[in-house]
């Protein structure tokens, strides 16, 4: 099993204001239920489902993913820049494991 | 040998008309010239040339690449202690590679002088770790492996590819060259069949590149993750019906210097994505 | 005995080559609607029989998709996102998949604007569907075709 990575892109500043893109990507193998591994038998489903992203606390975008969603789920996404906070990153695995992801914005 | 004849008949490879649009194709490509006179082609040309839009814009946004998911991993281990002298790879790494880190990725598979032969970086790394840290090697194919090779090339990315073949160099190249056209296999092909004869052509849905390895190890999307240059010499050689070579084995090794000689002058992308 | 079973496995391996082969440039060109109904049926339980607009909804995605195991998916849809006027959810479904769902997503207008870029597995050539909820209640969808030269189930 491949460690489970998170990996974020936020700028560190931003002007008030400004719509800055977040860029979001986790290592995952995204099990769709339907692949055999080499002994024929059928590998479970064991995906990242839930994508979700908010700003000091409060929700501000959230990702649905299907078994279509590919290995290592990739997810880009704008945000308008207001005030200086802390964004906090979060990636549900069926089973409900979680994994996060934290970083701070400043906004001028 | 019906079976034989289908099979030729099968690999007929299509003109790659229809679905070009690669730089390769529309001449937006950077073609090297080749500087050696021995070289058999007029033109060397990256694999990233050979693909569309949809894979480039991937490696070109170090976001967005996967495989920097495993390079990431490479720069931990770099900077981590581990072994019985209690020290990190970047601490003795230099010594043992005998050439500066950010040389590393654009001259390897080299001879080295302590081992006494042409080594790929797989197995300097090996070496450092069990020598200079007292640690134990890690697996070739393993996360851990490929992660620190992954970070180590990325070192060089962007300077151009410069293995040396002659000297003590030199019976690995050729040995590594008399494999590259040896047929092998069921489908009794060789490397040249497909990467010297018909790169640019399509086989199956697949166009063929002229096989350079100045991305690797890379993400291939094939396999849902990265991996190195002998699983995808292991790859071709199932292709072709063949018996693949262990990872490391020697013949693998004076394959990939001649390999990487073909593709003198190419930038290293390490860590690329392809398809 | 090996042997045998390997021999069997290229006949059938050499038989699809020579399809593909031959046939790449037919196949790629023809649409795949087998699971249209599945993808119509979601639509319907998603806006409740209600019509739907077109337009408004850009669709970022390749023409022709070398390998099917990551291709772009990436919509913008022209939105204010106010309180009182923004996109509430986009749907992203495909019609050749062996199930119609690829992701959806929530939106609100502390993100000024309304975007999102994924990549998705496509098994062949098919539509992708993006169907745009407002939080009046309106819907509205966009829709393109990804031809799939080799299928994002391990081929």
């Amino acid at each position: 099993m491949a460690k489970i990575k998170p990996r974020v892109k936020v700028p560190k500043k931003a002007a008030a204001g400004e719509i800055v893109e977040i860029k979001a990507l986790i290592s995952h193998p995204m099990h769709t239920g339907r692949a055999k591994d080499k002994k024929g038998n059928k590998i479970p489903r064991k995906i990242i489902n839930k994508f979700v992203a908010s700003f000091d606390g409060q929700d501000v975008f959230t990702a649905n993913f299907e078994p279509a969603v590919s290995a290592n789920p990739y997810i880009a996404f704008p945000f308008k820049a207001n005030k200086s906070g802390a964004f906090t990153f979060t990636w549900v695995e069926d089973g409900g494991a979680e994994f996060t992801a934290s970083k701070k914005m400043t906004v001028a | 040998m019906r079976l034989a004849v289908t099979i030729t008949m099968a690999l007929s490879l299509v003109a790659g008309a229809a679905f070009a649009k690669t730089p390769y194709h529309d001449g937006t490509a950077e073609v090297i010239k080749p500087t050696d006179k021995n070289h058999p082609l007029g033109e060397i040309v990256s694999g990233y040339d050979f693909r569309k839009a949809m894979i480039r814009d991937v490696q070109d946004d170090d976001f967005a690449n996967p495989a920097m998911l495993v390079a990431d991993h490479g720069e931990e281990l770099w900077d981590t202690v581990d072994g019985s002298a209690g020290k990190s790879l970047s601490q003795v790494f230099e010594g043992c590679a005998e050439v500066p880190l950010d040389v590393v990725g654009s001259v390897y598979p080299r001879y080295h002088n302590a081992a006494g032969k042409v080594i790929s970086l797989e197995q300097v790394i090996n070496m450092c770790r069990e020598t200079a840290m007292g640690a134990k090697p890690y697996k070739w194919e393993s996360r851990d492996m490929l992660g620190i090779t992954a970070y180590i090339r990325m070192q060089s990315r962007g300077s151009r590819v410069n293995v040396a073949v002659d000297g003590q160099a030199s019976a690995a190249f050729e040995r590594g060259k008399e494999l590259y056209y040896t047929r092998v296999g069921q489908l009794d092909m060789s490397c040249a069949h497909c990467h010297e004869d018909n790169y640019g052509n399509y086989i199956r849905a697949d166009m063929l590149s002229q096989g350079n390895i100045n991305g690797f190890p890379l993400y291939r999307l094939k396999w849902n993750g990265v991996g190195s240059t002998h699983r995808r010499f292991r790859g071709c050689m199932k292709n072709i019906r063949a018996t693949p070579l262990p990872y490391g084995h020697e013949d693998y090794v004076a394959l990939e210097l001649y390999v990487a000689w073909r593709g003198n002058g190419l930038k290293v992308e390490t860590p690329a994505y392809r398809n | 005995m090996k042997q045998t079973t390997q021999f069997s496995t290229i006949s059938r391996r050499h038989a699809l080559a020579m399809l593909g082969a031959a046939g790449a440039v037919v196949l790629a060109g023809v649409p795949a609607y087998a699971d249209g109904a599945a993808v119509a049926a979601k639509i319907k339980g998603l806006t409740g029989g209600k019509s739907v607009g077109e337009g408004a909804i850009e669709l970022d995605l390749p023409e022709i998709a070398e390998n099917g195991n990551a291709v772009k998916v990436a919509f913008s849809i022209d939105s204010p996102m106010t309180a009182d006027n923004y996109v509430k959810a986009v749907h992203v479904m495909a019609d050749g998949n062996p199930t119609p769902e690829v992701a959806s997503f929530n939106f609100t207008p502390a993100m000024g604007a309304c975007s999102a870029s994924t990549r998705m597995r496509l098994a062949k050539t098919q539509n992708i569907i993006v169907l745009a909820e407002m939080n009046d209640g309106s819907f509205k969808q966009a829709q393109a075709t990804v031809k799939v030269t080799i299928g994002g189930c391990g081929g």
